[in-house]
């Protein structure tokens, strides 16, 4: 576990330390965005989740870790908390949107039991918030894989 | 500048100015262009993947399925004969188009399956180890992918001109001459670049492949909406495009082939419509060009493809070229001029495409904030990986332009980048 890293860590990541999943829910995501009613007021926001996630070194952006989008590029670190039970993940992307959408998706899967991240209705979720669209199997930004990938590690630990 | 260049210069500019040309007009026959995006009217700038429909085209495909609906080539009845009439005068209309004869047009669902065509039936056939097939750093992966796996195959190897140095985007000839040489069997080049709207100097890469013998094939899919081409002129053996860039319909694309290779090609599928005569132990092929036409084609595609090109025959090309020139010169004044914006594949000879990178921003960003404001772009590799490689980037923000665009709309494109800029 990377409790109690002090963040000079070049090869690790405090997973503890993003507190998307804790200090910020779905519901608050849910709450916020439908406050705004331009797009830039949206993005904006969407963007600002995004830097709640810290950038991975270098050393962790390998192969296990990458999601291949078609135009952007995701890698996902997911750790499980032995003594709770819970999944614990961070994720990087080299687009600002991508990575904002990936905090998003952290807000209501982060710091979550198996079982509740197998609970989850991830459409529901980005539907509600109008960002279906980003989910969808042709938009190839990885976010959806990225789902994927989450679910099926809680799956496994079911 | 002498006066004669001088004065060459102000008679260009007053010919667009007195034009026929009005491309207020012409959009006014594109019903999707008064479409709006989340509210705003839509700036479709994504032409390079597919140009819009005008109304000729829309109205011939639902025509074809309103009146003429039948198979071709087989019915013996009223409906059967038109809809054949209507499918073989599209026929007429490509071979116009590209100064061929009918019998060496093939109908195809698009360039990718046109180039597999010719790389499977022709180059499968032909290719032994130790030949080699040359493409360029430019080639879409469908002017890729078809020659590695048939080399893979037959044991010949795939050798690609590279790009210049200096890294604008251009193609360095000067390795024509060692690249192509007496071991080179194929050559199959991009006529204009899908990624950065580069002209490719065709002519001097397909004389040198005939000075070795070896066949050429043109992937014209970017090409034929831009300016004229004549395969006779060209003295390539294969060419191929789209319907779909072309103003027509999706899942409609044409090989133009040699006769004389044609004829000796074995078919690329078998079954209805390309044999002859079937027994159980034996097969005899159709004439050309329905030998490479297997099973119920496209028919209402090839209609209302036939509709188009008859529609883009009838407009003022010379004009429209010139519109084109003025959307891309007036589109890269506004670029050099914007900060931190970088044109990728900034070279002399291109169609009206601008492919951009916006300093310290990722092009998937500024590809979603444009299309928030209305203006569709299309954002990544364009289906260039190894030219992106080359390059050394991710991908690119790319610009295309048709006819129907205007002035207005690149002014559209570049406030909603100056957003997007303050943005990021």
């Amino acid at each position: 576990m990377s409790s109690g890293t002090d963040g000079l860590d070049m090869n690790s990541l405090d997973m503890n330390s993003i507190g998307l999943g804790r200090d910020i829910t779905a519901d608050d995501v849910v709450d916020n965005l439908s406050f705004f009613d331009d797009w830039e007021e949206r993005y904006g926001y969407i963007i600002d989740l995004g830097k709640q996630l810290p950038p991975f070194p270098a050393a962790l952006k390998t192969e296990d870790r990458f999601i291949r989008g078609c135009q952007s590029q995701v890698w996902l670190e997911l750790q499980h908390d032995a003594e709770n039970g819970c999944l614990h993940m961070a994720v990087d992307s080299d687009a600002l949107i991508v990575r904002g959408l990936a905090a998003i998706v952290l807000a209501a899967l982060n710091h979550k039991t198996p079982q509740q991240i197998a609970d989850y209705d991830m459409a529901d979720y980005f539907s509600k918030i109008d960002l279906l669209k980003h989910l969808s199997p042709t938009r190839g930004n990885g976010v959806r894989a990225m789902v994927s990938r989450i679910q099926g590690e809680a799956n496994a630990r079911l | 500048m002498g006066p004669a260049l001088a004065g060459a210069r102000i008679d260009r500019g007053r010919a667009r100015v007195n034009s026929l040309f009005d491309a207020e007009t012409l959009r006014a026959e594109f019903p999707i262009l008064g479409e709006t995006a989340y509210g705003k009217p839509l700036v479709y700038l994504d032409n390079a993947a597919t140009t819009q429909k005008p109304r000729a085209v829309i109205d011939a495909l639902a025509a074809y399925y309103l009146h003429d609906n039948s198979n071709v080539h087989r019915g013996a009845h009223c409906l059967a004969e038109r809809a054949t009439a209507a499918f073989e005068t599209a026929r007429d209309d490509v071979a116009a188009l590209l100064n061929a004869s009918r019998e060496e047009i093939i109908w195809t669902r698009g360039t990718t399956e046109a180039i597999n065509l010719v790389a499977q039936s022709y180059g499968g056939s032909t290719l032994k180890p130790g030949d080699e097939v040359v493409i360029s750093s430019l080639e879409h992966h469908a002017n890729i992918v078809p020659w590695q796996q048939v080399c893979a195959r037959t044991g010949a190897t795939l050798r690609v001109i590279p790009l210049k140095a200096e890294h604008n985007g251009e193609l360095d000839l000067a390795t024509l001459d060692t690249l192509i040489n007496e071991r080179t069997r194929i050559v199959a080049v991009v006529h204009v670049s899908n990624a950065l709207g580069i002209i490719n100097p065709v002519q001097d890469i397909i004389a040198r492949a005939r000075t070795v013998g070896a066949t050429v094939l043109v992937d014209g899919a970017q090409a034929v909406s831009h300016f004229p081409v004549d395969v006779q002129a060209l003295d390539c053996d294969f060419y191929t495009f789209s319907a779909h860039k072309l103003f027509g319909p999706t899942g409609v694309g044409v090989l133009y082939g040699r006769r004389a290779l044609l004829e000796a090609m074995p078919p690329y599928q078998t079954g209805g419509e390309m044999i002859e005569k079937v027994t159980f132990e034996t097969s005899t092929w159709n004439q050309l060009p329905y030998k490479f036409e297997a099973g119920t084609p496209h028919i209402g595609g090839v209609v209302a493809f036939g509709a188009a090109v008859r529609w883009f025959r009838a407009q003022d090309r010379t004009a429209m070229a010139a519109h084109e020139a003025d959307l891309l010169a007036y589109a890269t004044q506004q670029a050099r001029a914007f900060p931190g914006l970088k044109i990728i594949g900034d070279a002399p000879n291109k169609v009206a495409v601008l492919s951009f990178l916006l300093e310290g921003a990722h092009p998937n960003d500024v590809g979603t904030l444009l299309d928030q404001q209305g203006v569709a772009v299309r954002t990544g590799h364009h289906c260039t990986m190894p030219l992106m490689d080359a390059l050394g980037i991710p991908g690119t923000v790319r610009a295309a332009f048709a006819p129907y665009n205007t002035r207005d709309d690149v002014d559209r494109l570049f406030a909603a980048l100056e957003k997007v800029r303050r943005f990021l």
